[in-house]
């Protein structure tokens, strides 16, 4: 079974003017589209490519020594952006057990955006922000190049079940915002997909 | 007597209204002594390295990414140096990761800049001489170690980027890769190096780094790196 790109379930220009319609189309159609085949050709005749994707990145033990970069990178980035989409959608407002959970978490919504967007400023190269859910409640973690929390503390430094996400390599904003990422990140705000999150926060129990 | 005395002093005083206080003054001895990053300026124009690397890119590059690892680098500098004035050993500690990483990018990026050269000063033009004959020795030719190169800078995940590196203790050429911005430091020291960051060629190439990697060999500055061989 070949892992496929996901269509992605608006047209390119639909963040506009946030997140541009240029590098939705390169980001999706270029560079997500290389992760997904650079993990088919890593996975090749392996059993693990009958594997979700999103089961495949916890289980990089399994994988050949040789082909453990490889699939880590690949399938990190094949997870990643695949969520990454889905986490994208105008007009949604932020409501319900995810609002009040985020609000005592955090002290507040807005002490919970500085220090969203403080990590994501502070990612030092390639990465990922990050609010996951976990066993102690929510948390903003940061993860490096593709890794996933999904693939857990040993392999990312990090783990929880994402909620929102939001990637600060520089591909994802340099069309439109040069290096100017913390203006990036302010944009996100315009586009992170509450209603997607809140369904996440519901589902991970 | 003791009345002219105390009128030069007074007099000495008023000519030097700014004096400043014996804590300012210490203060400004440390500045000193502490020696600012500055960005160093190009030897060439911001559009002197077309086509190869776009003018756009080279502004952006220079002016805005460069120059913040410089005053961040300065920022955390001295966030260091009072840590230490403090004795604050945890302070320290976490101060050092942002003077690695803004002080590399400062230190790797000077090296950069020099390490490249408008096709009107001799980019592109191949090694002669020691380096020249070292490069043959280790690769077999200088189309082979380029293709070593281009081979290492493609398989680098995320940022960072690509040195030829001299061994410090055998003299041996060795291609290596860093990540984000670690500097060139230990048993080795960089002979030449090409920043793969996607801010060094996204906007003229976008995900089509295989070509930037091709073309940057027409403007490298294989005189500077000569000059780091020894």
């Amino acid at each position: 079974m070949a892992y496929t790109l996901p269509r992605l379930p608006y047209s390119y220009d639909a963040l506009e003017p946030h997140f541009d319609k240029e590098t939705m189309e390169i980001h999706h159609s270029r560079h997500h589209q290389t992760y997904v085949n650079s993990l088919n050709a890593a996975l090749e005749g392996s059993e693990l490519s009958s594997l979700a994707v999103d089961e495949v990145i916890t289980k990089l033990d399994q994988v050949p020594a040789e082909k453990r970069t490889a699939v880590r990178n690949h399938g990190g980035g094949h997870s990643n952006h695949s969520f990454f989409w889905k986490n994208l959608k105008t007009g949604t407002t932020l409501s319900g057990d995810l609002k009040a959970a985020i609000e005592n978490g955090f002290g507040g919504f807005e002490n919970f955006q500085q220090q969203f967007e403080k990590a994501a400023t502070t990612v030092f190269g390639s990465g990922w922000a990050w609010l996951v859910k976990t066993d102690g409640g929510l948390k903003i973690v940061t993860t490096h190049n593709q890794d996933s929390p999904l693939m857990g503390e040993a392999v990312a430094g990090t783990s929880g079940f994402p909620i929102i996400g939001l990637d600060v390599w520089e591909h994802a904003y340099y069309l439109k915002y040069r290096n100017k990422r913390p203006d990036y990140i302010k944009a996100y705000w315009e586009v992170v997909n509450w209603d997607e999150a809140s369904a996440r926060f519901t589902q991970s129990g | 007597m003791s009345t002219t005395l105390v009128k030069n002093s007074a007099l000495r005083s008023a000519l030097r209204p700014t004096a400043p206080t014996a804590a300012k003054r210490a203060a400004l001895t440390l500045t000193a002594t502490r020696g600012k990053a500055t960005l160093p300026d190009l030897p060439y124009d911001y559009g002197a390295l077309e086509p190869a690397i776009s003018g756009k890119i080279m502004e952006l590059h220079h002016s805005k990414h460069h120059n913040t690892y410089v005053t961040s680098y300065n920022a955390a500098s001295e966030k260091m140096a009072e840590a230490v004035q403090k004795g604050d050993i945890t302070a320290q500690i976490a101060t050092q990761p942002l003077i690695n990483f803004h002080g590399g990018g400062h230190t790797n990026h000077t090296l950069f800049w020099e390490n490249l050269a408008p096709k009107s000063s001799g980019g592109g033009e191949p090694p002669s001489g020691p380096l020249g004959q070292s490069i043959d020795k280790h690769f077999g030719s200088l189309d082979a170690m380029k293709e070593n190169f281009n081979a290492a800078l493609a398989g680098i995940q995320g940022s960072g980027w690509a040195w030829l590196v001299q061994d410090n203790q055998t003299g041996a050429l060795q291609i290596k890769t860093y990540a984000n911005q670690d500097p060139v430091v230990g048993q080795f020291h960089p002979v030449l190096g090409i920043d793969a960051w996607e801010h060094a060629y996204y906007l003229q190439y976008e995900n089509r780094k295989a070509e930037y990697f091709k073309n940057i060999w027409d403007v490298i500055n294989w005189k500077a790196a000569d000059k780091r061989f020894k």
